[in-house]
């Protein structure tokens, strides 16, 4: 079931659209924003309230890259590896996240604090390389600045 | 030296609000718009020489003078600002809309007039937090001012302008694939012709402009075609935001006159290359442009003369390549970007981008075999223009066919000695 909330939200982007099709994916960014995911069970109540049928807005989903259909931890790290921070040595910095934090890239660690994704080019390549927490940029992270980045999110 | 574009942003990262980009002279291009004909909007910026700066380059005024026009043209018209910005290297929409996003919403209205646009939308990347938070502060505002909505300053003209955030994937950028994504759909490309402009959102007619272009109308308005020519030190109009990553001594955004060469932004902007290390190409505007080398430096960086040395102006935004990074590993990150991304529609695309992927990927991990060196330039041929549904596959080989090119040396190195020289 759709939260008061969400459905709320949801209707409010309609007036801005010719038809219900067109907010299909901001409402599963609501969704997402609330609940951290879009599940089955979400896919199938989005797709009743705008009218269509829950295999179109699931092609619609996965084609997405910022449309989650599995479960995150609390915090999403999302770590840019598009030529500048490759070329500013990103590879180095992930090696780093994923040894400290016990998980592989595209993995969440065991205590469900972060999850790790790679990103494409996230615009701030005068300062790679560039990593975004949740909804925050940071920028020349190297390998010492890694672990102050992370303290920020317990 | 005029930096129209950027002269009002704030060093310190906080916005130009509604009541500083008045004082600055904020919303006059657009008082001014008002009092002409919507037709003249249009020939103004036609002969401001105005180009597109989001890669394509097409004339601007030339493209709007296709939207039908009357009380017989379609209804409603739309306009959207093409906010993506998702080329691997580019940075300058984003500096636009977190700095000075009354710039881009002006930039908006005046041109929706022109075209007699009803409905706006901002098509902005998910990514891009900052930005979308500072925009819905700022359609508020305008809104607010009546800036936007119905009767525009008293002038009869209606325009409603929406933010609407994607949720990722490269092609979006891509201008019909965008019409798909705003419309709810997977962000495949659309068949052109019909061309958006007479059949766009909704069948109906759409002009779609990126964010650095639409920027610049407030001030051609304001300040007349022979000014906004005279900015610049080649035939097309304006200043430039250019750009520059990679190991230089101070990477960074700057506007300068469109056609400053390439050797004065590498060296006098960002500063030369950072200590012990020289300079083996750039890609001039973004990752989907061909490299360019040590004889191209003195080019101008504007249309013609970056095509002329084989390449594309594109973004403006510079990736510097030097001598102790790896080319054959760089062109392996770009084309795993552009696999990643391709939309999957057209099989010479997407079957060939993976394919070229897991080549260069075995170069990198010393088992390519000599013949694979024949596939990768079989590839730059077989996705040239003309083969794919749209412009993405000729423009993820293009830094691919330009390496082969200058850096074959490194190719046939990896082959031959098994690995990469550049790892430990
Ligand atoms: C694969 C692909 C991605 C693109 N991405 C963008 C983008 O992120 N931003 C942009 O403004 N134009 C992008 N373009 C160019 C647009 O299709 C279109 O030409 C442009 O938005 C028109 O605006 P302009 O004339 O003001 O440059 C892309 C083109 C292709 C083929
Ligand atoms: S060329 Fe690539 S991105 Fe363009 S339609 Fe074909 S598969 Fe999609
Ligand atoms: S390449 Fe990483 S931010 Fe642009």
């Amino acid at each position: 079931m759709l939260t008061a909330e969400e459905e709320q939200e949801i209707k409010a982007e309609l007036a801005h659209y010719p038809n219900t099709q067109a907010v299909c994916i901001d409402a599963m960014m609501v969704v997402q924003r609330s609940r951290g995911w879009v599940s089955d069970e979400s896919i199938r109540d989005i797709a009743d309230l705008l009218g269509m049928s829950s295999a179109d807005l699931d092609g619609v989903a996965t084609f997405y890259n910022l449309i989650r259909r599995k479960p995150v931890g609390r915090h999403v790290a999302l770590i840019c590896d598009s030529v500048s921070c490759w070329i500013m040595g990103c590879e180095r910095v992930r090696d780093q996240l994923c040894t400290r934090l016990g998980t592989a890239l595209g993995g969440s660690t065991a205590d469900g604090r972060f999850t790790l994704l790679p990103i494409v080019c996230l615009g701030a390549c005068d300062h790679a390389p560039v990593m975004l927490i949740d909804g925050d940029l940071h920028t020349d992270v190297d390998e010492q600045r890694i672990d102050q980045v992370l303290q920020k999110y317990i | 030296m005029d930096k129209p574009l950027t002269s009002k942003l704030r060093g310190d990262g906080t916005v130009v609000d509604i009541a500083a980009y008045e004082r600055a002279g904020g919303y006059e291009g657009l008082r001014k718009a008002l009092g002409l004909q919507p037709q003249d909007v249009t020939e103004i910026v036609k002969r401001s020489s105005l180009r597109g700066r989001g890669g394509a380059g097409f004339p601007t005024g030339l493209k709007w003078s296709f939207v039908p026009m009357g009380a017989n043209a379609p209804s409603p018209k739309y306009l959207v600002a093409n906010a993506d910005e998702m080329e691997p290297g580019t940075f300058k929409d984003r500096v636009l809309m977190e700095g000075d996003p009354h710039q881009l919403i002006e930039g908006m209205v005046v041109s929706a007039y022109a075209i007699q646009a009803s409905i706006g939308y901002i098509f902005l990347r998910g990514e891009y937090h900052l930005s979308a938070q500072r925009l819905r502060a700022a359609l508020a505002e305008a809104r607010a001012r009546g800036y936007l909505g119905s009767n525009i300053l008293g002038s009869g003209y209606s325009f409603e302008l929406y933010l609407h955030v994607s949720a990722g994937r490269y092609i979006c950028g891509e201008e019909t694939a965008l019409l798909n994504a705003l419309e709810g759909k997977r962000a495949h490309p659309r068949t052109k012709p019909p061309f958006p402009q007479v059949s766009g959102l909704w069948g109906k007619p759409t002009i779609v402009q990126n964010v650095e272009t639409l920027c610049n109308i407030p001030h051609i308005v304001a300040n007349g075609t022979d000014w906004f020519r005279g900015l610049s030190l080649s035939e097309d109009g304006g200043t430039k935001l250019y750009g520059v990553s990679g190991k230089v001594n101070r990477p960074g955004l700057w506007e300068l006159p469109l056609g400053t060469t390439i050797r004065e932004i590498l060296e006098e902007h960002a500063g030369g290359m950072r200590n012990g290390l020289r300079f083996r190409g750039v890609l001039p505007g973004g990752a989907s442009t061909d490299f360019l080398v040590e004889e191209h430096l003195d080019t101008p960086m504007d249309y013609t003369q970056v095509q002329k040395a084989g390449s594309r102006l594109g973004t403006g935004t510079m990736v510097v390549l030097d001598d102790k990074t790896c080319p054959v590993g760089m062109v392996w990150n770009l084309e795993h970007f552009f696999a990643q991304e391709s939309c999957g529609w057209c099989t010479p695309c997407w079957s060939g981008l993976a394919w070229t992927e897991k080549i260069l990927l075995a170069m990198e991990q010393g088992t390519a075999e000599k013949q694979d060196l024949e596939v990768l330039r079989f590839q730059t041929k077989f996705l040239a223009p003309g083969n794919t549904f749209c412009a993405f596959a000729p423009g993820a080989v293009e830094p691919l066919q330009s390496a082969l090119k200058y850096f074959s040396d490194d190719f046939r190195r990896h082959v031959d000695e098994k690995r990469c020289s550049w790892r430990q």
